[in-house]
């Protein structure tokens, strides 16, 4: 317990940062910022309302403190393309971004063990080279062209998934998520396999598996009881690392297959020049990546029993 | 409780001449046998070639329309067939791996620039400097890359320059890091206590002694994994129409044009998709090929 | 000790090789020997790093490293032959046949996973118990090597234990399904000197206790002194004499042999000084010719040089690899006299 509050102290820097860092884009905006994001829209009057929501006028530290303040009551800011509150409408998307978040992170630890246990088991052999290669294709892919294949193929010829939409109840969701969170997962997958293969060699040479050999534990409790328990430990590390990654596939891969999420947001409102909604979901990626890395070492104490007694 | 101090030998204690003259013959012929390292520059510069000579390889212009040759499949004329606007697929492909390319291979300079001079500073200084250096790491890599690259590509507008600015102001970190680490552990070594004894300054001994030694590893990285990741997001903001503004021929708008014909005519989209494909595994086969070269030459 | 009795024997090697594949060569790390292990005794087998001592007890159990393996030889317990067995037939044998103890038992156990469910493997695996089965029987194994409050410790894991505890949580784990034999790798060599003493006779009062053999390698004269019965010793991958453990330590037949009792500290005579075995291990990959001791050996003539020496026995339960043996008792008397 003493560990997790150890980590969330930790934090607080880190998420001032982030604010700090989403509060200063809009200064990096060329120009008058009000006058750029509204573009054709620019009256005088839009842009003084503007000044006035932003405080662009005053101080910088000001601005800021502006900034913090309604950050902290929840409000980030108003949307110029729906006119409404953005905290409603990131609340409205979120489930489906995690939905599509959770759902990859799952296909991509059931396809990645297996296929590291294949590999680790005969190292050097055919099967190892084959799977070590074979990944390579995915890390050069990008997220929308795979999109694109799967959803030609798998959704509009053959019918097998819909072609879009979020579908309703939890096996439609399962249905309808399937192929844009397997697409995500392909693309994780090879950094995960890389990585579970190579700490579960290690594992592998170490005393221990030679003395459950010499218990004579047979070769499939082996592996799992011994070596994936083991190995695991700096996968998870790595699964943690790359949340990053996962939440920028789920930009690209909500607008293909039209997921009503938070990344799916971002880009419109990118398209629309819509300021505080990018402002405002950048923040919350940023947010939701501290807190993963946080959960990410708490599980890293949970499965590592050395790690709990050194706090 | 025994006396006999024997070490174990598997062999007998060779000459140190003869050991070191083994490892420098082994590391030489090693080079053509790695398997890995062989096929990636083998793609590599397959990829770089075709790209490079693109003027020799095609006479068409990757912008010239031809209405009366709209959607043709593969033929004596046109390699690759053509597009809806009648446009040669082959020669855009190749002048669209030309911009593409090119703009990875610059993009990766200023942020390894940039980061390795941040993390010498960070590991070698030690102190308050590297404290408020990773912290300022930390925070920009709490977001997702390419959340912030889009996010940037935004609020700088679109076209080749955003890309380079975004791409600096991110990519800088992993260098950081990197560097950082290398250094952490270099600046413990023998030479480095001798140069500083010596009265050499900090930055001499950084940029003469250090570095040299430590920056191996962000090469690696840059040649392979940064590239590629710099690739993918290139040709992912000109699919959304962020990056490279048309009539510029690249990948990503390849298949953004090529996408409502997915059904009918699915080369104009699978053709660019592959070559980004081919691009990476090249690059990814480089980058393993030379971290196992590193590798072995440490041992 | 006991005089060995016409017993039937437990464990045979015969003749066994293993070769490992190494980046200058093959190492013939254990060149032609040949073990013969009676039930209820404790057979010992010293020699230095290197001498492939190590190497023939994972021979014996088949778990080599990768770059090991056996080219030839048997291995034959209760007559079946392991050598040439499968790993999975080999794993019903390991662990209710036979068992073995490591020299680091910090590396040797599996630091993510409860002591108390390491050993309850064991049983769970090849006896066939349940759960809660196998952890009473966990549990009696815990308090039968004396470790204290077993109840609590059940749940702990590795780190939290002292060396000596975790070696006697290796010893449970080892003794969890009754085996015939025990091999064990220098167990006590990573220990404090005052810990190695519980834990010898731990290993030696639970072994007399349930009959179980055990093969004892170690590079320390003083504690195969303590444990073993009888004693094999091992030079460049090959068995070079042995004997009863009183015969061989008191009137070594195999010059090697002699070195090293002239170097063991011995607390019962004061010596002058020390005297170490002049000269390196051999190498493995190409040995000297003839008698691999020859370039160290005080006593070689011309004919150690050129004849390859085999194991000859010279006495009820005796054998050397010397051709001149009877030198080295000469030698020794000399020795003796300025005790």
């Amino acid at each position: 317990m003493a560990f997790v509050i150890h980590r969330l102290a930790l934090l607080v820097p880190t998420v001032l940062g982030v604010t700090i860092i989403t509060f200063f884009m809009i200064h990096l905006i060329p120009g008058d910022p009000a006058r750029t994001i509204l573009g054709i829209h620019a009256t005088p009057r839009a842009i003084a309302i503007l000044h006035a929501q932003w405080g662009l006028n005053r101080p910088l530290a000001d601005q800021y403190w502006l900034y913090m303040d309604r950050l902290l009551h929840g409000n980030l800011g108003q949307s110029l393309y729906y006119g409404s509150g953005v905290s409603g409408l990131i609340t409205s998307r979120l489930p489906v971004t995690l939905w599509l978040i959770i759902y990859a992170a799952l296909l991509a630890v059931i396809i990645s063990v297996p296929l590291s246990i294949l590999a680790a088991s005969r190292k050097d052999a055919i099967r190892d080279h084959a799977v070590r290669v074979i990944p390579l294709l995915g890390l050069g892919m990008p997220a929308f062209w795979l999109a694109l294949i799967l959803q030609s193929q798998l959704s509009v010829r053959y019918r097998l998934f819909p072609v879009t939409g979020y579908g309703t109840g939890f096996a439609g969701h399962l249905h309808s998520m399937f192929l844009p969170s397997l697409t995500v997962a392909i693309a994780l997958c090879p950094v995960i396999v890389r990585s579970l293969r190579a700490s579960m060699l290690d594992v592998l040479g170490a005393d221990f598996i030679t003395t459950a050999r010499a218990k004579g534990v047979p070769a499939s409790r082996l592996f799992v009881r011994h070596v994936l328990r083991n190995a695991v430990i700096p996968a998870v590390t790595v699964l943690g690392i790359n949340i990053g990654f996962l939440i920028g596939g789920t930009l690209i891969v909500e607008q293909v297959f039209g997921l009503p999420g938070v990344g799916s947001l971002l880009v419109q409102a990118i398209f629309e020049r819509d300021f505080p909604v990018v402002q405002a979901v950048a923040l919350v990626f940023g947010i939701m990546v501290v807190l993963v890395n946080l959960l990410t070492d708490v599980a890293y104490a949970t499965l590592d029993p050395r790690v709990r007694f050194d706090r | 409780m025994s006396a006999i101090s024997i070490p174990a030998a598997e062999g007998s204690p060779g000459s140190a001449p003869q050991a070191a003259g083994e490892r420098a013959q082994n590391r030489r012929s090693r080079w053509y046998r790695q398997p890995t390292l062989m096929a990636g520059l083998v793609i590599t510069g397959l990829i770089l070639f075709l790209v490079v000579a693109a003027p020799l390889l095609t006479s068409y212009n990757p912008d010239t329309q031809n209405f009366a040759a709209t959607l043709q499949g593969p033929s004596a004329h046109h390699l690759l067939g053509t597009d809806q606007l009648g446009r040669d697929t082959w020669s855009r492909l190749l002048y669209g791996g030309r911009t593409d390319l090119r703009i990875a291979f610059i993009a990766v300079l200023l942020p390894f620039v940039i980061g390795t001079i941040v993390g010498s500073l960070a590991g070698y200084f030690g102190g308050w400097v590297d404290i408020v250096i990773m912290r300022l790491v930390d925070i920009v890599v709490a977001f997702p890359f390419f959340v912030l690259i889009i996010a940037l590509v935004f609020v700088l507008g679109p076209g080749e320059r955003s890309i380079y600015i975004a791409i600096t102001l991110v990519g800088w970190v992993t260098y950081a890091r990197i560097i950082r680490g290398q250094i952490l552990v270099a600046k413990r070594q023998e030479y480095v206590a001798a140069a500083q004894a010596g009265g050499l300054s900090a930055v001499r001994i950084m940029a003469r002694h250090l570095l040299p030694n430590v920056i191996s590893q962000g090469i690696v990285y840059a040649l392979s994994v940064d590239i590629e990741q710099d690739i993918l997001a290139i040709v992912t903001l000109s699919y959304l129409g962020l990056g490279i503004q048309p009539p510029a021929p690249d990948w990503g708008t390849m298949i953004s044009d090529g996408q409502n014909f997915l059904t009918t005519h699915w080369q104009l989209t699978t053709i660019p998709g592959l070559a980004v494909v081919v691009t990476g595994l090249g690059l990814s086969l480089l980058a393993d090929g030379l971290a196992d070269l590193l590798r072995l030459g440490q041992s | 000790m006991t005089t060995a009795g016409p017993n039937r024997s437990v464990l045979e090697v015969i003749d066994l090789h293993v070769e490992i594949a190494s980046r200058r060569g093959i190492v013939r790390a254990v060149d032609g020997v040949s073990l013969e292990v009676p039930a209820g005794h404790a057979v010992g087998v010293v020699g230095e790093s290197g001498s492939g001592k190590s190497m023939t007890l994972r021979a014996i159990l088949g778990v080599l490293p990768p770059e090991a393996k056996i080219t030839a030889g048997q291995v034959l317990l209760d007559g079946q032959d392991l050598a040439h067995l499968s790993n999975t037939q080999l794993n019903r044998v390991r662990g209710p046949k036979i068992a073995m103890i490591f020299q680091e038992p910090m590396s040797a156990l599996n630091p993510v996973m409860r002591v108390g469910a390491q050993i309850a493997e064991g049983p769970q695996v090849h006896l066939g118990m349940n759960r809660a089965r196998a952890g009473e029987r966990a549990l009696e194994l815990m308090r039968r090597v004396g470790i204290p409050d077993p109840e609590r410790r059940y749940r702990a894991f590795p780190h939290e234990f002292s060396g000596g505890m975790r070696q006697r949580v290796m010893i449970a784990i080892a003794l969890s399904c009754d085996p015939s034999v025990v091999l064990c790798d220098e167990p006590t060599t990573a220990l404090d000197v005052t810990i190695q003493d519980q834990i010898l006779r731990l290993l030696t009062s639970l072994c007399r206790e349930s009959g179980t053999s055990l093969v004892f390698v170690t590079h320390d004269l003083p504690v195969v002194a303590q444990v073993c019965d009888e004693l094999a010793v091992m030079y460049a991958g090959q068995i070079v004499e042995h004997g009863t453990v009183r015969e061989v330590l008191t009137r070594p037949s195999h010059p090697y042999t002699l070195g090293l009792v002239r170097s063991a500290p011995d607390v019962d005579h004061v010596r002058s000084s020390l005297v170490a075995i002049p000269g390196s291990p051999p190498s493995l990959i190409s040995p000297p010719s003839g008698c691999r001791f020859h370039p160290r050996c005080s006593i070689a003539e011309e004919d150690c040089v050129t004849t390859v020496p085999t194991l000859n026995p010279i006495g009820a339960g005796r054998a050397t690899a010397c051709l001149h043996y009877e030198r080295c008792l000469e030698a020794l008397d000399t020795q003796g006299a300025d005790r």
